[in-house]
């Protein structure tokens, strides 16, 4: 019995950590992307070099990319002692709810009613189908 | 919204289902990789539809950090779900496999969830001068390598989607 309930412990333990590093990388991807400014507009006027070279460049781009990475990993170790069908629905739905937190809180983005009807019905709805 | 940026969230939701489904069925093919054999990782790349898969989630990853750049991250999310939808329909109609009910109420859901946020505004989160800062930025002809930080403090939303609107092409 003790047994079972390390083993949980240490399966909600890796999806924590997969949530957590997943939406840093989100939130310091969308914060790089916002301070590299509308790719549209500088890839017209400077070419698609000056946009490589500006996402390349900005140190939140490395952060979010190196935050992703530790989520992938993450995910491949709790796999490895989880269950699949609790650990990628988990994740990932408790991921869309995380990112709207963030998004408030640190992207100061206007997460109203019904972009939390949104996060809230997307994540119950990749949990029903990962599930 | 212009053309172009729908074509950009609709790139979002294909590469990542078509890039997910490539890689998995490639992986079911090369078979399990233990930790004790790491070169099994090469083997796998070199499969075409591991490698393909791999191309797949690249162009993905370059249609959300484009889409990104003029959108809020709560509003190219549901864009990247709206993948799984996309399969599921694949998956009936053209591989006519059966979908249980519980993932036909997943799907329902998650077209719901995408169906609130398509009506709202892309942008919401930036002040009118940091808006205007990257718009200086752009017109002159030695701007600086980097636009300024995200500016703590709350911001004027109306202002920002008045700026942002008149902003589109």
């Amino acid at each position: 019995m003790t047994h079972l309930y390390a083993s949980h412990a240490y399966t909600w333990g890796g999806i924590l950590v997969i949530v957590v590093a997943s939406v840093i990388g989100d939130v310091l991807l969308a914060r790089a992307m916002k301070q590299v400014g509308d790719v549209h507009e500088i890839w017209d006027r400077f070419g698609l070099w000056t946009v490589i070279a500006r996402t390349v460049g900005n140190s939140n781009f490395f952060l979010g990319v190196s935050a992703m990475a530790v989520a992938f990993f993450s995910l491949l170790f709790t796999l490895s002692w989880g269950d699949v069908s609790l650990v990628a629905p988990a994740a990932a739905s408790l991921t869309f709810i995380g990112n709207a937190f963030a998004a408030k809180i640190f992207l100061h983005e206007k997460v109203d009613r019904r972009r939390w009807m949104a996060a809230v019905l997307v994540a119950a709805g990749v949990a029903l189908l990962a599930g | 919204m212009t053309f172009r940026k729908y074509l950009v969230l609709a790139g979002v939701t294909v590469f990542a289902a078509a890039g997910d489904s490539m890689l998995s069925h490639g992986m079911k093919q090369t078979g399990n990789i233990s930790l004790h054999h790491l070169s099994g990782v090469i083997l796998a790349v070199l499969n075409p539809w591991v490698a393909m898969g791999i191309v797949l989630l690249l162009a993905f990853f370059a249609s959300y950090m484009n889409a990104l750049s003029w959108a809020d991250l709560t509003y190219v999310l549901p864009a990247t779900s709206l993948g799984y939808v996309l399969l599921a329909f694949v998956a009936r109609f053209a591989l006519h496999e059966q979908v249980s009910v519980t993932r036909w109420v997943g799907i329902a859901l998650i077209a719901g969830g995408v169906g609130f946020v398509a009506g709202s505004p892309a942008l919401t989160a930036h002040g009118q001068d940091e808006l205007l800062s990257s718009q200086s930025n752009l017109s002159g002809s030695n701007f600086p390598p980097f636009a300024k930080g995200a500016k703590d403090g709350a911001p004027s939303v109306d202002v920002a989607q008045a700026v942002s609107r008149g902003n589109e092409r």
